[in-house]
């Protein structure tokens, strides 16, 4: 390239034909009108949704208190509801993906209504935004908001980076957006295989999103890792030893660690993949020495660790929901962590099982089969351990806990899909078949999605101060569980049946009643997710009706249920000093948990900072400007990270005080509340007296 | 359990649809001895996990959730007890049992059922080249000197020894009913063995993603005896076309196989099939070797439009040119 060549494509490669109703209207055929539409509205959906948000934010006068309270906030417990926020916008755009996907294959026989290659966009965008940019901002965001007040921390360690981790997811998600708008996003899949991917055989921008979007998610990822991995290690509260965290903790903790390792293999994968394609490289084309099994291999060394990212949150909130919602400690904690360790530590030795079919060795086979089998021993340990723990206790079945026990019976069935494909030679018959497809989401939804929602359902009264709806979660929650059996149950079936994944249509009529009853499961989820939206708009309506500002409404047994909700930024007025587990229900049961301290101090805090929607604004651009081989925007946008960089290494001043006079005033307010309160019995737990204060459980005792 | 209705469901269904005529579709419908072994292994696992994985806990659960419902007063409350030897000896040993009897399984059939490993037979293989491009299949019959697209012809009760590479992207080439399915990679030759029982038809398919026409890539595995197989070669070399540089460059292009047959004029197509004949021993490594240089195009030398073979020493080493293993 040279430079005259940029001044006579300042755009790069933007051109009108990139927007997505060009080709509609420039070769108006039946099927271009149709895909045409879809994905027009689709953009219109993007770009309507932005300019209301803008419309409204002038409005209401929010832009400031949205800068100044939210985007350069450093507070953990706002940049989890920002993840959590960011979380909930992509499942609804990739579940909207899915049902267009189930129809479009209820219809498949012999065409459908869409084009090939949106359909593997959808399939492709699908799968990216569901693990980068659903799962894994949710368990983020969950994992930022609990668990430094679990440790009873103030903060994270790293409080700037934390809200660059947050930018940098941020930047990935818009640019998937983005997509929508202008170009094409790739139709490689989520993983995205070379040589598919390379110049070659997709010469268009989508494997440049894909890889552009995978890139700043998964660095964001890597700092969160560090981030929460350093902040359990060091701002623990005294006496919060290791074998005293709660479990979510510890799950926090293993895929912290999980995350540092294994996202390095993507972004060298990623990274190769991008020198193939801009400088001519040949990592894993065909030709001159390239390989594309290098990269399968580098891919699912992530790639299965991954799922263990995924699935570990979500095992640490069931610890929790269990445990609470049974009134009663938790069985085997040190079975549990122990349990928790060795998925982590196992998670890095079966990626092989991916690709069974490509050629190895019965021997290689046959020894990553039987270590991706070892993994099912600690997790029927944690089933176990979870039924116990429910054993002689007191089940109430809420939301949260009604997701955990739907997780639990299927997730059974989905680890017994995943044993069955571990065996290389029952792989051979079901790899890259629908059956696959069922099983990767038996267990991502009951285990990853249920996870996270039965964690939003039991921490959202924290965070706000007032209850969901539970009639709108009770039905949300069921047609979440049987919208996934029917939309999935049907596809083990049809993958038996040889059914591949991926397929736009087909000619085998015998597929059809099945994809019929996997369509009519998909519209169920939909409804599951109507329903979810419904019940946090009523739950906003009614919120006075519901509030519980003392803070504990599920007689909860852990530090974060020991302060207001929502909780002060500082989370605790006093750094609480741990004897045991459960300190929070230890602290009821000796009567120390709602005390006024005798003295207060000051309180330090880290301040605000640009640096987070700055690195989101310059990561967004940068990549931007890659997609299009726009290269002065790819020089200034690098050069602004740079210099940003070195800016922030002038900023000195970074912390500011909370006074000790407003510590005790905010303090006294809250063991005021306390002393007002009624405590109520756990029958009364879903009604409006249930102000946040619970009655103490005694042996023999029911509260 | 529920898995287990469905298989059952799914079983029935095969069965019901299996009638004479339609394709088979499923290793649960099994044609061959490897798609036999592995239905049995299939259904060993299953069992095993409904009984000792999902009997216990579809069991358990409810029970728990019921009898310790918040509402009966009746059971032991027992909020901090949260240890019992015994329980944590079950929870562990239990599945670790259940592994160590599955690995067995994995072992045994791994090693038995690699799809590398020629099948026992008193008949020597039927050696047959699997090229794959997009959006179709190439199957050369090197001893025969011919080619198809569309339909691979089997004789029963003969094992039939495939070599594949692919001169595009990663595809995935499987028959479910006959047995299993292995990747094809360009510059790269993999290995499959399989064998039909009895006549019938069995569907073929590219498994991986490949483009826009990925859906269309099926073909027909089509089992018949050993003289009926000999009275189709006679006829794919009475009707076919010669397979030279010019045929294969519209191969090579991505296309549907109703695309090439509409491009390829000379082509008698019967039931939206293409054959060749004249086809060189050398043309398959010699596709192999051009997909790894890079080069869309194929010396001379690897035609042989007589239809004699030509001696050459590069088929022999198949697994010297860039194997996996």
């Amino acid at each position: 390239m040279n430079i005259a060549a940029i001044f006579d494509h300042p755009l790069g490669r933007l051109e009108w034909s990139s927007l997505p109703f060009w080709q509609m209207f420039q070769h108006p055929t039946e099927g271009n009108i149709i895909n045409g539409c879809i994905a027009t509205g689709a953009a219109s959906l993007v770009v309507i949704g932005a300019i209301v948000l803008a419309v409204l934010l002038t409005k209401y006068r929010l832009w400031r208190p949205l800068w100044s309270d939210w985007m350069t906030s450093t507070d953990h417990k706002k940049i989890g509801i920002m993840y959590i926020v960011i979380a909930l916008v992509m499942l609804a755009r990739a579940l909207i993906e899915a049902v267009l996907m189930r129809g479009q294959q209820a219809f498949g026989l012999g065409g459908g209504f869409l084009s090939p290659e949106h359909f593997a966009q959808l399939f492709s965008t699908h799968g990216t935004i569901m693990i980068f940019f659903m799962a894994m901002p949710f368990l983020t965001g969950v994992i930022n908001y609990v668990m430094p007040m679990q440790i009873g921390a103030r903060d994270v360690s790293f409080p700037v980076l934390n809200s660059i981790s947050l930018g940098l997811t941020a930047a990935g998600a818009t640019l998937v957006m983005v997509s929508l708008v202008l170009g094409r996003f790739s139709t490689g899949g989520w993983f995205g295989y070379p040589p598919y991917t390379e110049l070659n055989f997709s010469p268009g921008v989508g494997p440049d999103y894909w890889i552009w979007a995978l890139s700043l998610a998964g660095l964001g990822s890597t700092l969160t890792g560090i981030n929460v991995a350093v902040t359990i290690y060091k701002e623990r509260a005294p006496g919060m030893k290791l074998m005293r965290m709660p479990l979510f903790t510890w799950t926090a903790l293993c895929t912290a660690i999980i995350m540092i390792f294994a996202m390095p293999p993507l972004t060298v994968a990623t990274a190769q993949l991008a020198l193939d394609r801009y400088l001519d490289f040949h990592f894993f084309t065909n030709e001159l020495g390239g390989n594309m099994m290098n990269f399968t291999n580098l891919f699912w060394l992530f790639g299965h660790p991954e799922v263990y990212i995924l699935i570990l949150p979500a095992f640490g909130v069931y610890s929790e929901t269990i445990a609470t919602f049974s009134g009663k400690a938790l069985f085997g904690y040190r079975s549990l962590v122990i349990a928790t360790m060795a998925i982590a530590i196992l998670s890095f030795t079966v990626w092989l099982h991916h690709f069974f079919t490509m050629g190895q060795s019965a021997n290689i086979n046959a020894a990553f089969g039987i270590a991706s089998m070892l993994i099912g021993i600690p997790t029927g340990v944690k089933i176990y351990d979870w039924m116990w723990t429910m054993f002689r206790g007191r089940v109430r079945f809420t939301v949260p806990m009604v997701y955990a026990l739907g997780f639990i019976l299927l997730f059974v069935l989905g680890g017994m899909s995943g044993i069955l494909l571990a065996n290389p030679s029952i792989d051979y018959q079901v790899h890259n078949t629908v059956f696959l497809v069922a099983h990767f989401h038996n267990v991502a939804v009951p285990g990853v999605l249920f996870g996270m929602l039965s964690a939003y359902h039991f921490w959202f009264p924290k965070a706000f101060g007032f209850r969901l709806n539970e009639r709108w979660g009770m039905i949300s929650a069921l047609c979440w569980i049987f919208g996934f059996m029917g939309a999935f149950f049907p596809l083990y079936a049809l993958g038996i049946m040889g059914l591949p994944r991926r397929t736009v249509a087909y000619t085998e009529a015998r597929y059809v009643p099945l994809e019929w009853v996997a369509f009519l499961g998909a519209l169920l989820l939909f409804a599951a997710l109507l329903a979810l939206l419904w019940q946090l708009w009523i739950s906003i309506r009614d919120r006075d009706a519901n509030r519980m500002f003392v803070g504990d409404p599920w007689a909860g047994r852990t530090l974060e249920w020991a302060n207001s909700a929502p909780p002060p930024e500082y989370n605790f007025a006093v750094i609480p000093v741990i004897e045991g587990r459960d300190a929070f229900t230890a602290a009821k049961e000796n009567g120390r948990a709602y005390l006024q301290p005798d003295t207060y101090v000051d309180i330090e805090l880290p301040k605000n900072s640009v640096m987070g929607p700055a690195i989101a604004a310059i990561g967004f651009v940068l990549a931007f400007g890659l997609v299009w081989h726009i290269w002065w925007l790819v020089v200034l946008a690098f050069l602004a990270a740079i210099a940003s960089m070195i800016i922030h290494g002038f900023a000195r001043d970074t912390t500011r005080i909370v006074s000790a006079q407003e510590v005790r005033r905010e303090h006294h307010r809250w063991v005021d509340a306390v002393a007002r309160a009624a405590a109520i019995s756990r029958a009364d737990e879903c009604k409006s007296v249930n102000v946040g204060l619970a009655l103490q459980a005694t042996d023999g005792v029911v509260p | 359990m529920a898995l287990g209705r469905w298989v059952a469901a799914c079983v029935t269904l095969l069965m019901l649809s299996a009638c004479a005529g339609s394709t088979h579709l499923s290793f649960l419908d099994p044609q061959g001895p490897v798609a036999d072994a592995q239905r049995w292994h299939f259904y060993w696992v299953l069992g095993i996990m409904a009984v000792l994985v999902a009997g216990p806990i579809f069991l358990l659960l409810p029970f728990f959730a019921w009898r310790y419902r918040y509402g009966n007063k009746a059971p032991r409350y027992t909020p901090r007890w949260e240890y019992s030897r015994l329980l944590e000896i079950m929870s562990w040993g239990g599945p670790i049992v259940i592994v160590i009897v599955l690995a067995f399984f994995v072992w045994r059939d791994t090693h038995r059922l690699d799809p590398y490993k020629p099948l026992a037979s008193d008949q020597a293989p039927l050696q047959v080249e699997v090229i794959g491009y997009d959006w179709k299949w190439l199957f050369i019959y090197p001893d025969q000197g011919i080619a198809s697209i569309g339909t691979l012809a089997l004789p029963t009760r003969r094992p039939v020894s495939l070599h594949m590479t692919s001169a595009t992207v990663m595809q995935s080439f499987f028959i479910p009913a006959l047995g299993s399915q292995i990747y094809a990679m360009g510059g790269m030759v993999s290995q499959l063995n399989l064998q039909a029982s009895k006549p019938g038809k069995s569907l073929g398919e590219n498994t991986m993603y490949n483009g826009d026409g990925f859906h269309q890539q099926k073909f027909t595995a089509l089992a018949m005896s050993p003289a009926d197989f000999k009275a189709w070669v006679g006829k794919v070399r009475a009707t076919g076309i010669p397979l030279d540089a010019q045929s294969l460059e519209i191969i090579a292009q991505r296309n549907t196989r109703s695309d090439l047959i509409a491009a390829l004029p000379r082509a008698r197509s019967m039931d939206g099939d293409v054959y060749f004949t004249g086809v060189s021993k050398a043309l398959f490594p010699a596709v192999v070797m051009a997909t790894m240089d890079g080069k869309p195009t194929l010396p001379d030398a690897a035609f042989d439009h007589t239809g004699t073979a030509v001696r050459d020493t590069e088929h022999a080493g198949h697994a010297t040119t860039g194997q996996a293993r």
